[in-house]
């Protein structure tokens, strides 16, 4: 009943779903960034597992060949993902940059205690 | 921030600048013997930290190599932690003419908010390479397109800045190759910014952090950061968020 092409994509999606939980539990993905990724396997189990959809969506855009729609939702998750770390990488680069500049500020009052404090 | 606002910071970033470093801060010691003088080690990996601290300076230590951008940030924080009245930006390379401090520090007793030491107000006294000549103009007309003002020399980090900039400076700077983006910022805030005529050196030693490729990867990400800072909500110039 299911195609060669479905099969894989069932397996693909399941794995998916399974390996971004195993992480989760493991604690060595965090809960909040792990939601995407969680959202990303369920669609693309959903559209694996229900032909309909996946074939109504392929025929609305133009897609002659199902399963290329799946990619397509695939491919447009990943760009998600992508772009939701990319926001995480410059917040975690601004907080690790004011950390630093504590951090030489907080040196430079430790290492010269002596110092009058010019306007106290 | 209230309370009484004294003194003068003079805020040198260095990254690996040993050989220079020292004589620069010698020389603004005694072009203002009353003034703090900063040296904001950016990671630098040689004895940079040392020679300024021998030369009589106050060396805030950065744990690894930030930029300039957040190099000069951490000066500012330490200005405005301090409240300094007046903090100056000055080149570890030796290539700003301490001596000319007090023409910036005029501008700001005029009214100025921040003073820049502009290498073109004065007719022949510097040359660049052409790149560097092409890439100075294309800032100074954008800067100048986004501001409405005319201004000349926009990537020189020969400045000076009042309380109410240090304070923002603080709290907001921008990264990497920050000199035109502050402008637009502090413009678009209502401070004025004023260029003043300032000679300037040969560069004593260590050559320009930018290189052909990070020279044209900067003239676009500084060119975005211009765009992205027109469409931004400018922060306000009293200072509350």
């Amino acid at each position: 009943m299911f195609s060669e092409v479905q099969l894989v994509s069932i397996l693909g999606s399941v794995l998916l779903l399974l390996v971004v939980l195993e992480l989760v539990r493991k604690g060595k993905l965090a809960e909040e960034y792990s939601l995407l990724w969680i959202l990303t396997a369920v669609v693309l189990l959903v559209l694996s597992l229900w032909r309909g959809i996946l074939d109504l969506l392929a025929r609305a855009i133009g897609i002659y060949y199902p399963p290329s729609a799946l990619f397509l939702v695939g491919f447009g998750f990943v760009l998600l993902l992508i772009l939701h770390f990319s926001v995480i990488v410059s917040r975690l680069a601004r907080r690790n940059r004011e950390l630093a500049q504590a951090l030489a500020l907080l040196r430079e009052e430790l290492e010269s205690p002596r110092r009058e404090k010019e306007h106290d | 921030m209230s309370g009484e606002r004294r003194g003068i910071a003079v805020l040198i970033p260095a990254f690996n600048e040993e050989g220079t470093v020292g004589v620069v801060v010698g020389e603004v010691r005694a072009a203002l013997p009353e003034a703090a003088v900063v040296v904001i080690d950016d990671g630098s990996v040689d004895g940079t930290a040392e020679e300024a601290r021998r030369a009589g300076a106050v060396v805030l230590r950065l744990p690894f190599n930030l930029g300039i951008g957040a190099a000069m940030q951490t000066g500012y924080r330490y200005a405005s932690a301090r409240s300094f009245r007046a903090a100056v930006q000055v080149d570890a390379d030796g290539q700003h003419v301490p001596g000319e401090i007090p023409k910036l520090l005029a501008a700001l007793d005029e009214g100025a908010d921040l003073a820049i030491g502009s290498r073109f107000a004065l007719r022949g006294s510097y040359r660049a390479p052409l790149l560097r000549r092409l890439g100075i103009l294309f800032f100074a007309t954008t800067v100048s397109l986004f501001t409405g003002k005319r201004f000349h020399d926009t990537t020189s980090g020969f400045r000076a800045a009042n309380a109410r900039v240090i304070d923002l400076f603080a709290r907001s700077y921008p990264s990497d190759y920050p000199e035109p983006e502050a402008i637009l910022l502090l413009s678009r805030a209502g401070f004025r910014v004023r260029e003043v005529p300032a000679r300037l050196r040969e560069r004593s030693g260590g050559h320009s952090s930018i290189t052909a490729l990070r020279g044209l990867f900067y003239l676009c990400k500084v060119f975005l950061a211009l765009v992205m800072g027109t469409m931004r909500r400018p922060p306000r110039a009293d200072g509350r968020a």
